[in-house]
């Protein structure tokens, strides 16, 4: 049999493949390269000296920003700890490891790092759906998992090793409903929700309940996917209904693009959002379109109690940007870590998720933090304006 | 070859499978008790990979149709098998004994599979009668489809995903599923069918002109391809515990289809190493990020994969198979 015949796959179906891999290529040296020369590798195996913590981090991917802040925020503190001379005599170690913002890469990454590092806890990650594929992974091993940023109600459900340090999305759409209806005074609302993200459909719904229950209605719900650029259709249906506010709990991209067609088709209501507006890229795109909406976050980087102010000289400092919420969280969650380490009995998993459980009270960048029994993180949001291209302190909302 | 010992040949290899298969058991327990888990889920996804790999090959390589959507194949299998023990059994399962749990699992499997075949069925009837650049934008459109069905789907998370699913998977089941997938597309290949799946490849049209029902087999092939790669879906549903609709995006039917060819296409035993290797390889170059401390880790692995293509481009084996190293029979049917 004649085999030249049997190694023709077309030309197609080659430049296809050819375009893919160069295309994975390029996604491997993406923007960050700067940012990992910071990742601590692991420069001697386990010593009798060192706390080892892991980290599970979007560093490439569709994620790479959120997870980048995530974990210069974490690293900040990290060395923070080690230049005062550790813990309990002891330095840290943190062990990071990308997933490429897959959530089954995620799961092989926490599995590397439990079974193979021998880490005491886990940190990370910052989307619900890969703390999800990761959870049951700690939850087994027994090993304390902390969330700086997935707030998806279902993360800490997993298992009681599972804990986070930010509020949840109904926490989020109550802050938001709230606001529209005190502070805004607006009863009528539409709303444009990413069909493609838990978060952003969580949100939504969580704000609809909220917003009925305090008398305001929803006069519109369109969705859009997370690959769309064009708007203009749900926008215009949304403009026929004449809301008094438009929610948009997406991320920064579309955000942008949405503020900037609503505008376009002369729609002034303000646009309302949640922490997933929170990037220094979403005036970038966005513009003077942007101008008086609101977005609840986890903190306000212009704060001046001393405790935020030192922590943004510090970050500013050492990586020449400001730190978004991302960078905060991620402080914060490897300073509840580093706290409960100080505080457990033993270094043991087990009592090191005691500790965490009882943390009250605990003064953080994000406002004080206490666990609750669902293990999530009760605490205040702030509600954020846009004025001149910069996010304007507005107000705090109590849990 | 006389029919006698076409017969002994038959007898000795269904010995050979049936002992991979017992030792897939016997090294069952050890696997998951001396391994590192990391290393063990590694094993798995490989195996995992194997499967999609394999059965990809029966369609893009062994009859020559270029198919683009695999992962949504992979979706529907996972998602209906994940969707059954999830919502039928979750809470009795453990008061289940193994047997019953075991009998669960391999009922959801084949369920996840049969429904991925008739997807399959559903999907290839009207678009195999397309050729080549337009058969594989069809299935690539397909793939989309599937995960954008998914994606509203709100009984089965939406894009929240699908959390809580049993974790009834292990080595042994995803060895012995490697097996099945290896051993039903390998006497395929070597049966009379199987002569009609390389002539379509060969030659379309004097295929036809032979009396070959050309859209017939390209179905069978499309059906068989699609229930292996949903089978493989629900394997990787019960190993990850928690699906979610990006898993199954259009780079995983491309990293699949990178596995076929980088392999060989045509080539069994080129799709299992292949698949071995690229699973492998990536956790491989971990280490180097680590002590670099710069993410060189796409990069090699892509570069490998062009370096692949410009020097060999027939793929690792061709289409040679692991037996035409031992056995120096010219003839052999491929």
């Amino acid at each position: 049999m004649k085999l030249q015949n049997l190694t023709r796959p077309n030309y197609f179906a080659k430049t296809v493949l050819m375009g893919a891999m160069f295309s994975q290529a390029l996604s491997g040296c993406n923007p960050k390269n700067s940012s990992l020369s910071g990742i601590n590798a692991r420069t001697s195996a386990a010593t009798g000296n060192t706390i080892r913590v892991g980290e599970v981090s979007s560093l490439s991917g569709s994620e790479a920003t959120f997870g980048l802040s995530t974990h210069r925020g974490i690293e900040l503190a990290f060395d923070e700890i080690n230049r005062n001379g550790g813990i309990l005599g002891k330095k840290l170690e943190l062990v990071t490891l990308d997933d490429r913002s897959k959530p089954e890469e995620a799961a092989t990454a926490a599995t590397k790092l439990i079974a193979d590092s021998e880490v005491i806890a886990v940190l990370g990650e910052v989307a619900s759906s890969r703390s999800i594929a990761m959870a049951p992974i700690a939850q087994n091993s027994k090993t304390p998992m902390i969330s700086p940023s997935s707030t998806n109600p279902r993360v800490t459900e997993m298992g009681n090793y599972i804990f986070r340090v930010c509020f949840i999305d109904p926490f989020q759409g109550e802050v938001m409903a709230k606001f529209a209806l005190e502070h805004l005074k607006v009863k009528k609302v539409a709303i444009l929700r990413d069909v493609d993200s838990d978060y952003s459909t969580g949100l939504a719904d969580y704000f609809t309940a909220a917003l009925k229950k305090g008398g305001g209605t929803i006069v519109l719900d369109e969705s859009y996917t997370s690959s769309d650029i064009d708007f203009k259709s749900q926008l215009t249906a949304i403009r026929a209904k004449k809301p008094d506010a438009i929610l948009v709990p997406g991320y920064y991209t579309s955000v942008g693009l949405i503020a900037r067609q609503t505008r376009e088709l002369g729609i002034q209501a303000p646009l309302l959002g949640g922490d997933g507006w929170d990037s220094p890229k979403l005036v970038e795109i966005g513009g003077k379109a942007l101008e008086n909406s609101y977005f609840s976050n986890h903190y306000s980087n212009e704060d001046t109690a001393p405790k935020i102010k030192n922590f943004v000289t510090q970050f500013s400092q050492r990586y020449t940007s400001k730190p978004d919420g991302m960078a905060a969280m991620g402080y914060d969650a490897a300073m509840i870590l580093v706290d409960s380490i100080r505080r457990s009995k033993t270094l043991s998993k087990q009592d090191l998720r005691d500790a965490i459980a009882e943390t009250k009270g605990f003064a953080a960048v994000t406002g004080k933090i206490s666990l609750n029994e669902q293990r999530n993180a009760v605490k205040p949001a702030v509600v954020l304006k846009i004025v001149d291209g910069l996010f304007r302190y507005q107000t705090t909302i109590q849990p | 070859m006389t029919p006698s010992t076409k017969i002994k040949l038959n007898y000795q290899s269904s010995i050979l499978w049936g002992i991979a298969l017992t030792l897939v058991w016997i090294s069952q327990s050890a696997w998951i008790g001396l391994m590192n888990p990391y290393y063990l889920s590694i094993i798995i996804y490989a195996g995992i990979n194997i499967i999609l790999a394999v059965s990809l090959n029966l369609v893009n390589g062994f009859t020559g149709q270029f198919s683009m959507g695999h992962a949504g194949f992979m979706s529907v299998g996972g998602y209906f098998s994940a969707y059954i023990t999830t919502h039928y059994f979750a809470q009795s399962l453990d008061s289940l004994s193994q047997i019953q749990q075991a009998l669960i699992f391999l009922g959801s499997l084949l369920a996840g599979g049969c429904a991925a075949a008739l997807v399959g069925y559903c999907v290839g009837l009207p678009s195999l009668r397309l050729k080549g650049d337009y058969l594989a934008i069809v299935t690539l459109g397909f793939g989309e489809i599937i995960r954008v069905v998914v994606l509203n789907l709100d009984s089965v998370g939406g894009a929240r995903g699908l959390p809580n699913i049993p974790g009834l998977c292990s080595f042994g089941w995803v060895y012995t599923w490697v097996l099945i997938c290896t051993f039903v597309i390998w006497r395929i290949i070597r049966s009379s069918y199987g002569r009609e799946f390389l002539a379509v490849r060969e030659d379309e049209i004097a295929a036809e002109a032979m009396g070959v029902n050309t859209t017939q087999v390209k179905v069978k092939a499309f059906v068989i391809g699609a229930f292996f790669a949903g089978v493989a879906g629900g394997l990787f549903a019960h190993t990850l515990r928690y699906l979610n609709p990006q898993t199954f995006d259009f780079n995983r039917s491309v990293e699949i289809i990178i596995m076929v060819v980088l392999g060989g296409m045509g080539s069994i035993t080129g799709s299992i190493l292949a698949a071995i290797f690229l699973t492998t390889l990536r956790e491989l170059l971990r280490p180097l990020q680590e002590w670099t401390q710069i993410d060189f880790r796409m990069v090699i692995y892509s570069l490998l994969l062009i370096l692949m293509m410009l020097l060999r481009p027939q793929g690792l084996m061709g289409t040679r198979e692991i037996t035409s190293f031992f056995r120096n029979r010219r003839g052999d049917p491929r």
